[in-house]
């Protein structure tokens, strides 16, 4: 008797178990970082951005330059 | 090259998103579900819109300042520093839109978070379409300005008052995972602020580079 429900305790106790480890299981993307192609993304991402920084200080220049000109322009 | 002192924030900015970029994509994250990977879209998305409202201010800040000397270098201040944030804004709605779509299955859903979202945006483009539709520059400014406080209380009213009092699908709200005390993690917020504090700058930065063109086009047309 006892035996027979020491049996049935550890078979609910290892089906609940096993739910809650099922429900912490929550998927990321694991395997993306394992084989280390996430860096490719980033270098990408990063390049992008650096070039749009880089397009805004062209920018930035630009307008400096004008102000420049404009100010010798209007003094003489 | 100028002075250290006057382009220093250009500097910290560029260098906030860009370690906001590479963090985001790196550093751990809580696991959670609905949201796995995509927790990281606080990194991107939320940011957009921390910083829409952060020069939403801006731009009220300068809409007061017009109202109290009818300085009209205030107005165009506050014109374009909104249009930078109605910009962010649209990057904010249209990113949210791409996630809603691969997490709900629809690209919108009638939700009381998205609906003020848009509300708030389309009272952001009113006031563009108001200031295109008046030609006296004195007129258009005060009704402009006038309308901008409007809008900045109606943009506190639909982003942060009524979401917090509904039930939303939005993470965050409703019981819904997302970057409430008990998610957002303090390795999270060590990548969310600088976030929004470097898209903050360079929008700033944006819009002081479209004030500095304009100057240069008033000058050129004062001199004919």
């Amino acid at each position: 008797m006892i035996k027979q429900l020491k049996y049935y305790l550890t078979l609910i106790m290892g089906l609940v178990f096993t739910q809650f480890a099922q429900a912490e299981e929550i998927e990321m993307a694991d395997a993306m970082r394992a084989n280390g192609k996430i860096y490719v993304v980033v270098a990408v991402i990063a390049i992008i951005f650096v070039a749009i920084v880089v397009y805004l200080i062209s920018l930035d220049r630009k307008a400096s330059k004008l102000e420049k000109e404009l100010k010798e322009h209007s003094e003489s | 090259m100028g002075q250290i002192k006057d382009y220093w924030w250009k500097v910290l900015g560029v260098a906030l998103v860009f370690y906001a970029i590479v963090a985001g994509l790196l550093t751990d994250v809580p696991k959670l579900p609905i949201l796995n990977e995509t927790i990281r879209n606080l990194y991107y998305h939320v940011t957009m819109w921390f910083a829409m409202m952060i020069l939403m201010t801006g731009s009220v800040v300068y809409s007061v300042k017009y109202l109290m000397g009818f300085n009209i270098d205030f107005d165009r201040k506050a014109r374009i520093t909104a249009g930078i944030g109605i910009l962010f804004g649209l990057v904010g709605i249209t990113t949210g839109s791409v996630w809603a779509q691969f997490t709900w299955g629809a690209f919108w859903v009638n939700d009381p978070k998205l609906n003020g979202a848009a509300i708030t945006l389309l009272i952001y483009l009113a006031y563009i379409i108001l200031r295109n539709s008046l030609d006296e520059e004195q007129k258009r400014a005060r009704l402009a300005a006038v309308y901008n406080i409007f809008a900045y209380v109606l943009l506190v009213v639909f982003l942060m008052i009524l979401p917090r009092m509904t039930d939303s699908l939005h993470p965050g709200n409703g019981g819904n995972p997302a970057f409430s005390s008990y998610d957002l993690d303090n390795d999270m917020r060590k990548v969310f602020y600088p976030a929004i504090i470097g898209w903050t700058l360079i929008g700033v930065w944006m819009g002081q580079i479209r004030y500095r063109f304009e100057n240069i086009e008033k000058k050129l047309h004062a001199d004919d």
